[in-house]
């Protein structure tokens, strides 16, 4: 074990973790806010919408994210003069935008399937009661059927969370240097792979656990008024 | 778009992305199996009477589960090598330029992180198997290995089928990982094809739809499997 290197490497690599955060904050934040939409598109009465988001979420749940980052930034450079036509080179060309759009994307089409799910178990009865005492579809579904269906979603979506700082990774390999970018940097140069290796997965460990710590807090604070 | 480049043989990448295909696909095999062995493996440890065992179970569970599959190939594919050189300097005294086999090193990479995944599969199938069953087994005299082999392990396959299911198609989209450290599979490919023919585009998205057609594939493949697995459910109710 060189300590040394862990000494010197460790200021490196926690140096990626800002960049790591932000991919991973970044990409739920906006793949819950499409998650919704499709989970409504999914649960629409309209057989086009319905099918739209079915196929939406099985192309992106069905293949891998390396395919899916790969597509948008390299694949983009196919249309480089049609993207520059119409100003949207300047995103496309850029590392960050094409990664994060690639993690909403797909975090979006899988926590859809969670927040599906979980308006589906709304217990009919609360509905019921819901429309009974005269409220509309719009208000029903913001007062009673979301924030039942929150509550039975967030534990699965905290799997959600901890997958997608793990997928993070992925943008190293389009040269976004985030924790692992910069450990395979250091594995390459000093040909130690177990002390870096340690180093990186402490830190994600860490970052993990905090995760699943503040998604515990989130649950509690949330279910308040079950006890 | 050039769909000539579609072709087989030495102007097409048809030839190219066939071989491409049958190497995720076995790649997938040999992690997805590495991965249940693990899996059943960890499982027990987890479910074990022994405290040791227990811990050394959650440490390769939670571990293996927060650190990125990317991470765990770096590991294997820069130590590995290294490990292997060091072997054989000293045992060999040759100290030549040894090639990983990619395939089995990177088949264990991704065993290894999935397998974290399975090994939660596993148990919870072991634990939903009724305890009434069990002990019907042990009071007909039945021993520990003919209750396991004939009770248990029926059953809880059962039960682990459908995760299962999951577990491959996470296995089969994890082996693209792989390319990156150089393995010749579907996306390896694909990069080779846009690097030479500058239609970036073309290429990921051929391999998108050959990852979407094994998927399809093994999703009939697993629906069948699981509809043949409770055959004699039926029959009970």
């Amino acid at each position: 074990m060189d300590f040394e290197l862990i000494y010197t490497a460790f200021p490196k690599i926690l140096g990626g973790l800002d960049k790591t955060i932000i991919l991973a904050l970044a990409s739920l934040s906006i793949g819950i806010i499409l998650a919704v939409i499709i989970a409504l598109a999914e649960l629409s009465r309209y057989s086009i919408i319905k099918n739209v988001a079915k196929g939406y979420v099985y192309l992106f749940r069905s293949t891998p994210l390396l395919i899916q980052i790969f597509l948008i930034y390299y694949g983009s450079g196919q249309f480089h003069n049609f993207l520059d036509s119409i100003g949207l080179w300047m995103f496309f060309k850029d590392a960050w935008f094409c990664a994060i759009l690639a993690l909403s994307l797909n975090t979006g089409a899988y926590t859809s399937q969670i927040i599906r799910g979980a308006i589906e178990t709304v217990p009919f009865g609360s509905i019921e009661a819901a429309y009974a005492i005269g409220m509309t579809k719009l208000k029903a579904f913001t007062r009673i059927i979301f924030p039942i269906a929150i509550r039975i979603a967030l534990p699965a979506y905290g799997n959600e969370v901890i997958l997608m700082v793990k997928s993070t990774s992925l943008a190293s390999t389009i040269t976004i240097m985030e924790i692992t970018g910069v450990s395979k940097k250091i594995i390459a140069m000093t040909y130690q792979p177990i002390e870096v290796f340690m180093i990186a997965g402490f830190i994600y460990l860490m970052l993990n656990f905090i995760l699943t710590q503040l998604m515990v807090i989130l649950e509690r604070y949330l279910m308040r008024h079950t006890y | 778009m050039d769909l000539s480049l579609l072709g087989w043989g030495n102007s097409g990448w048809l030839d190219e992305f066939s071989i491409g295909m049958v190497m995720t696909f076995s790649v997938s095999i040999v992690a997805f199996i590495i991965s249940l062995f693990f899996g059943v493996v960890f499982a027990n440890f987890k479910l074990s009477s022994y405290r040791s065992l227990r811990i050394f179970g959650n440490v390769y569970t939670t571990v293996l589960r927060g650190i990125p599959e990317l991470l765990v190939i770096y590991l294997f594919f820069f130590g590995g090598g290294a490990l292997l050189r060091s072997i054989a300097s000293a045992l060999f005294g040759y100290d030549g330029y040894i090639d990983l086999p990619v395939f089995i090193i990177g088949a264990l990479c991704i065993g290894l992180s999935s397998g974290a995944y399975s090994t939660e599969v596993i148990r919870g199938a072991i634990l939903s198997v009724r305890k009434g069953q069990l002990e019907a087994a042990y009071s007909v005299g039945m021993s520990r290995r003919q209750v396991a082999i004939r009770i248990l392990f029926p059953q809880a396959a059962r039960y682990a089928l459908p995760g299962l299911g999951n577990i491959w198609q996470f296995v089969l989209k994890d082996t693209s990982l792989i390319s990156i450290v150089g393995f010749v599979e579907i996306i390896r490919v694909a990069t080779l094809g846009a690097g030479s023919t500058k239609q970036p585009f073309l290429f990921y998205f051929i391999a998108l739809l050959l990852f979407l057609f094994l998927a399809w594939i093994s999703q009939r493949v697993f629906y069948r499997i699981e509809a043949w697995s409770k055959k004699g459910e039926k029959s009970l109710q």
